[in-house]
This record gives C-alpha cells, structure tokens and sequence, in this order.
C-alpha cells in the first residue's frame, strides 16, 4: 500500500460525499451505514497495509509528493504525504479507534432521521478525512488544511443538533476560540517560511536541527506561535472554554473529536516540531506550565461536575494537560504515547458514558443515575476498566504513560532542566496533585453512575436497557486496549531491558539529533539516564500510592453507607470554594465580561454608529436626498413652453456671444 | 455707365442686413404663437446665415485666397438649403399632427410636457 497513502484521506472524503449525497436524498439509513463505515473500514485496512509495509521497511520516512499545490514567486508548496514513526503511530489509532466509534455511531444514531443519519455520517467521514490529512501531511500547509478540517467537522458536529440555541452557541464558541489559536498556527507557517525558505518538515527541521544556535531566536519565536495554535486544538488554558461546551454534540462525536483524535492535534504539532521546542528552554518551560497547570486546574472543575460528560469533558482537558507537561519536559515521545493511551480508555469512557445515557433516555446527570451496574454490565465493566485506566492503576494502559510523564516530570525538577528546575519541581506536584483528583473523580463517576440505587425514578427505570451489539462490541475492543494498549510503552529501563519500551524505540528517530550539541536539547536528552533505578521504582510507587488514595477517597465518599454525605459536608463547610469551583471558577463569566461583552458592545457601536448612522444616513442617504432636493428645485425650469425653451437658448447664445466677445 | 462708376456694396453692408434679418427673425420665434409663423421666422434667421455666408465670399473672393476657398461660402448656402428644405418637411408633419391632435397650431396649447 505504500506509494498510495494519498488513498487513506480520499477514501473517507468519498465516503463523505457519497453521504451528504444519500443524507439529502433522505436514502435509506442502511445505505448510509455501508457507505459511512465502509468507507472508514476500506481506509483502516489501507492504514494497516501501508503500515505493515512501512515496518518491513529500512526507511525511516517516506515522502510521495503527488503535485505543486502553490507555486507563487519563492513559495513553493507540494501536495505531498509523509509516513515516519510519528505518523505512523497516529495513523494506526486514529484510523482504529475511527472505525470503532464509526461502528458505535449506527447503533447511538439509529433514531435519527434519514436526513440526520446522513448528515451525521458525512461530517463524520469529512472529519477522518481531514484528521488523517492532518497526520500526513509532509509540511506546515498540508497539515494547516487537515488542522482547520478537523476544526470545521467540529464545529458542523457539535452544532448537530443545531435546533437547539444552545447546541449551535456552543459549535460556534468552539469555532471562534479555535481561530485565536490558528492565527498563531498561520503565523507560525509565515514565520518558518521567511525564515527558513521552505516549509517542508524534513528540510526545516535538518536546518534548524544543523544549525541550532543560529536558529534558535526563530525557533522559540516558531515554536511559541504553533504553541498558541495547539493550545486553541488541544483545549488547554486559557483556550479551553470550548471543549466543555463541545459536549453538546453527539457522545460518539464527544469520543472521537473531543477525546482521542482532534485534541490531540495540538500534541501532535507540538511532537511534530519537537526541534524548534528543543531549540528553545523557553519554549519547553512555558509548554511544560501550561500543561501542568491545566491539568490540575480542570481536574479541580472535574471534581463536582455532576453531568457525566461534563466530567469527561473536564478530564480529557486535563490528560490534555498531562500531554504538555510531557512534551514540555522533553518527553516527546512520551507524550505520543499517552496520546494513544488516552486514545484508548477516553474513547472507552466516553462510548461508555453514550451508552448509559442512551439507556437513561438522553438523561446525563449523573445525580439522577446510580446503580446501572445491574442493567448495563457490558458497559460498567468496560467503564471501570477505563477508569483503572484513566486513573493510573498498574497493569492498565494509563498507568505506563502517566507514570512516565510524573517521572520525566520529576527528573526535569531534579536535574535542573534549562535552569528552570524551580518551575518544573512545582509543576511535578501539581501533576501528582492532578493523578489524585483523576483517581477520585473518575471513580466518583463510576460509582455515582454504576453503584447505589438508582435516583431517576421508577419509569426511568423500566426503560434501562443494555445497548445494541453494535455499541458493545467497540467498548469491548476499547477496553481490552484500555488494559492491554499501555504495553507498547513498557518501562523497560525498571528491569534492566532496554528495547521492551517499543515505542520510544520506535519514535526516536523523530526526536532528530541537535548539531552541536546545543545545551537546552543536550540537557533533554541526558536527563532520561539521570536518575538511578532505585528512585524510579518510588516514582512508581507514589504514582500508584497517589492513584489509589484518590480510588479510596471516593469509595468513602460515594460507595456504601454514608453515601454522599461525606462531600455534602464538605460542601456545606467550604461552600465559597464549593460554588467556585462548581461555577467552574467562573472562568467563562470572566471571559464574558472580559472579552464578548466589550466585543459585542463594540460590535454594536459598529452597528449602530458607524454603519447606521454614519455611513447610511450620512452619507448614502444624504448624497440621494440631495440629488432629489436639486432636482425638486429644477424641475420648475421645465415649463412646457416651447417659447420659453426658446427664449432660454437666446439668452444663452446672447450670454455666450457677450463671454466670448 | 463706365465701370469705374460702379461702386461696390460693401460687404460690411450685407453683413449689417444680414444681421438685422436674424433679429427680426429671433423676436418672431419668440413671440409668435403660431407654429407656422415661427416656422417663417426660423426660415429667416437661417437665409440671414445664407446672406452673411455670401457676404463673406464676396469679401474674401477679392483677396489673396485662391479660387476655391472663394467658393466655400458659396457652396455652403447650398447645404443650408438643402438642410432647410429638410426641416420644413419634418416640421410641417409635426404641426399637422399637432393640429390633429389640438385643432390648432399655437404652440403655447402644447405644454403638457413639464413637471
């Protein structure tokens, strides 16, 4: 399959034509389904097969150039598609988990109308499409076309149910803050172009890796700006708002964009151009405090959240974090790795969370469920297994990413990376702060969801249900990988056994050698082998330890006896901070009077003053209302009397013959 | 009568007529009422052109010009008949068709076409 990658995009673009086709033919759902998830299923196997050549393969990246896109004076961009490790690897999850939540989708969306349906599977399809162009593409503008895809499939499928104000505000606020973030991306693609000439990864990337002291000014100025656009994607502070709202589409749009796939674009470009980050300490450190302070600030909201995707919502944006912090202390690879992780178990969550309110009746609040373990067991037991995920828990697949990102953390504090060990210590603690609030939330959502009795009343309890095959069999899958998916990571370095950690083995090559040594890169790289094994094993140790005290608490707190009591009183003892981080620190209140409103205030200033009465009345109306008020007055020189037309042309002649005397 | 005995009209006295033709026939266009009048009057002011037109070949057919330009005049008189002869046929149709329509020529009765 390799030198056709261009049909894994082409193959899901058709599959969305065809499907905007059938969707407004109002085709059968039948027809939508074969198309929609074929489609996605035919670009899974071309994934696998390119993949499964590309590993049999000496090359460590392969470029197919297919035509030149722009060729205006200097500026040259090719249509052309990469396959290196890093793309690799994202290929492989986005295109599996796609067709998993594809597959979730026909049983989620069966009462949709056929127009709906259609709709529905087409933005789908469109977003694979642009996803996967996003994760080919061999230069800045290729993966721009994909990055702003992926927004607008976005915004098209959170607005999905656009009938309702709400549903359309929320797809619009998420389109907005995105184009904060991608005027830095656009900028960034300006820079590196008058910088380095050329805007292909491999060509930028040698010449800056080649040459880093001369390069490192741009480089921190390049890797800032991409930073502003990954922050918008990715959801991190202060760009974050959307992605809470984003909740209002459908739960598996909530999974793929909002959880495995789109969010971690912003992860993506950040790994993608490690070498500008590596070229520049400042750079790295503000990446690392935007990402460990996100994350423990939206773990903080997760906390008392009682809509279960709001939780989720929460929660991704704090993984999210955890992703930065990673790459911010140089841990690339780590961070891809947990990207997939994440891939797997917030899928699973979600999928999870789609399936207990599609039993609920569209119910998502979680104070009104409890006890479903009984009626959905399919869904509990792979909900739980996400959570241990999610959570930390060894021998689940979150546990070998997390841990790995505490301990690069911590190393990052020890070793005094770039002189900015004061930052990263702190910026440990808050992660570890973070893994807690992540243990207890999340099994507070298990247990407020699956155990006790539940709260819905007894009619909405008749209606409980487990979901269609179609919906169970992807949890299933997602959370076998939820357990299994944290192997392809293993900390082989604890027992002695370089090579078992296949992916950071697998992506090295992306993580390209600095030219001369460069002190921020060199530090980097030297700081994995700075700590001895013995403290890596109670690394370990404090993340499980941290893990399971949050799992403890929330058992006290929501399992058993005194059920909802214990946090109740916290409440009421703390009921400013409660309400605080309830409102969810009334961050979009701030935004609101901060920002929208002075805007909307100005745009009405706009409306009113400039357009209406400025330009309208001023100057259009009054230009017409002179034209008529001259030619009301001139018209009475038009009598009808031919003689005094007469007489008016002698005068002239005479007036004409006296001027010219 | 000897040749010699023969005084020239001076041009300048043609031109003077020629001129008071052209009054005469600018105070009859405007201050008749009758179409067919003002018709007469147009008809003056344009022979007045022709006479003026000839006074002036006249006056220059005596210089140092050559035998053509002497004529220019002299030919033009002829366009301007022809030109005339034309008018008074579009005219003439336009007075019947007015007189069709108002059982009369006078032009003041025919204003409607105003503010």
């Amino acid at each position: 399959m390799l030198g056709s990658l261009w049909l894994i995009p082409i193959l899901c673009l058709a599959g969305a034509v065809l499907n905007l086709v059938l969707g407004a033919l109002k085709a059968p759902k039948f027809l939508v389904t074969v198309v929609g998830v074929g489609s996605i299923g035919a670009a899974t196997v071309a994934t696998y097969g390119a993949l499964w050549e590309y590993l049999h393969q000496p090359y460590v990246e392969i470029i197919e150039r297919y035509f030149t896109w722009i060729s205006a004076g200097e500026i040259t961009v090719n249509a052309s598609l990469q396959l290196d490790p890093l793309s690799a690897v994202m290929l492989a999850f986005v295109s599996f988990v796609g067709l998993l939540i594809h597959i979730y989708s026909v049983g989620y969306m069966h009462s949709e109308s056929e127009a709906g349906y259609g709709r529905y599977f087409a933005y789908l399809n469109l977003f694979m499409f642009a996803m996967l162009l996003l994760v080919l593409g061999s230069n800045l503008p290729v993966l721009f076309v994909g990055w702003e895809g992926v927004g607008l499939c976005s915004y098209l499928l959170i607005g999905y149910y656009f009938e309702q104000p709400w549903c359309a505000a929320a797809g619009s606020k998420a389109f907005i803050v995105n184009r904060i973030g991608d005027l830095g991306f656009l900028l960034a693609i300006f820079a590196t172009f008058a910088v380095f000439g050329t805007v292909e990864f491999n060509e930028v990337f040698a010449a800056a890796a080649g040459h880093p002291h001369q390069y490192e000014g741009a480089a921190t100025m390049i890797a800032l700006l991409l930073l502003v656009g990954a922050i918008g994607k990715s959801a991190q502070i202060p760009l974050y708002v959307w992605l809470p709202d984003a909740m209002a589409g459908p739960t598996p749009v909530s999974a793929l964009i909002h959880a495995a796939t789109m969010v971690t674009a912003g992860v993506y470009i950040v790994a993608r151009c490690n070498v500008f980050f590596r070229l520049s300490p400042t750079a790295m450190v503000v990446v690392a405090i935007v990402g460990g302070v996100t994350a423990i600030f939206a773990a903080t909201i997760a906390l008392v959240q009682n809509d279960i995707k709001k939780v989720l919502a929460y929660s991704t944006v704090s993984q999210l974090g955890y992703m930065f912090l990673a790459a911010g202390v140089g841990a690339f690879t780590i961070a891809i790795f947990h990207v997939v992780t994440h891939a797997f178990f917030k899928a699973c969550l979600f999928l999870g969370s789609g399936s207990v309110i599609h039993a609920n009746s569209g119910e998502q609040d979680m104070t009104r469920m409890g006890g479903l373990r009984k009626y959905l067991p399919t869904t509990y037991w792979t909900f739980l297994v996400a959570t241990l995920a999610i959570a930390g828990i060894p021998i689940f697949a979150g546990f070998f990413s997390k841990d790995e990102i505490l301990a690069r953390a911590f190393v990052a504090g020890a070793t005094d990376l770039n002189g900015f060990g004061d930052v990263y210590r702190v910026l440990w603690y808050l992660a570890l702060g973070g893994a807690l609030l992540t243990a207890f939330y999340m099994f507070r959502a298990v247990y407020m969801t699956f155990h006790g009795s539940f709260r819905g009343g007894e009619e909405a309890e008749h209606h409980l249900h487990e979901s269609p095959r179609s919906m169970t069999v992807p949890l299933i899958i997602l959370g076998f990988l939820s357990v299994v998916g944290g192997s392809i990571g293993f900390p082989g370095q604890l027992f002695h056994k370089t090579g078992w950690n296949l992916i950071e083995d697998f992506l090295h090559p992306v993580i390209l050698p600095l030219g001369d040594a460069h002190g921020a890169a060199a530090a980097t790289e030297n700081a994995v082998h700075a700590i001895g094994i013995s403290t890596e094993w109670l690394l370990v140790a404090i993340s499980i330890a941290v893990a399971v005290v949050g799992w403890l608490i929330a058992r006290s707190f929501y399992i058993g006896k005194g059920a909802f009591a214990l946090p109740r009183r916290l409440a009421d003892r703390l009921p400013g901070f409660y309400r605080f981080l309830f409102n969810k620190y009334w961050i979009d209140e701030f935004y609101s009077a901060l920002i929208v409103m002075p805007v909307h205030r100005f745009a009405v200033f706009l409306w009113r003053i400039v357009d209406e009465l400025i330009i309208d009345t001023l100057f259009i109306n009054s230009a017409a209302f002179t034209v008529e008020l001259t030619g009301d007055l001139l018209r009475f020189i038009q009598t009808g009397n031919v003689r005094n037309y007469a007489l008016a042309i002698a005068a002239a002649v005479l007036a004409l013959a006296a001027v010219l005397w | 009568m000897t040749p010699a005995e023969l005084v020239p009209v001076p041009y300048t006295w043609v031109l003077a007529l020629s001129a008071i033709l052209f009054a005469i026939g600018v105070v009859g266009v405007l201050l008749r009422r009758n179409g067919i009048a003002i018709f007469l009057s147009l008809e003056i002011m344009l022979n007045s052109a022709n006479l003026a037109f000839v006074a002036f070949a006249y006056r220059f057919a005596t210089g140092h010009v050559t035998a053509a330009a002497a004529l220019d005049g002299q030919v033009f008189v002829f366009f301007v008949i022809a030109v005339a002869a034309a008018e008074a046929a579009v005219g003439l149709a336009l007075f019947i068709a007015l007189h069709r329509l108002k059982d009369s020529i006078d032009v003041d009765r025919a204003n409607i076409l105003r503010w």
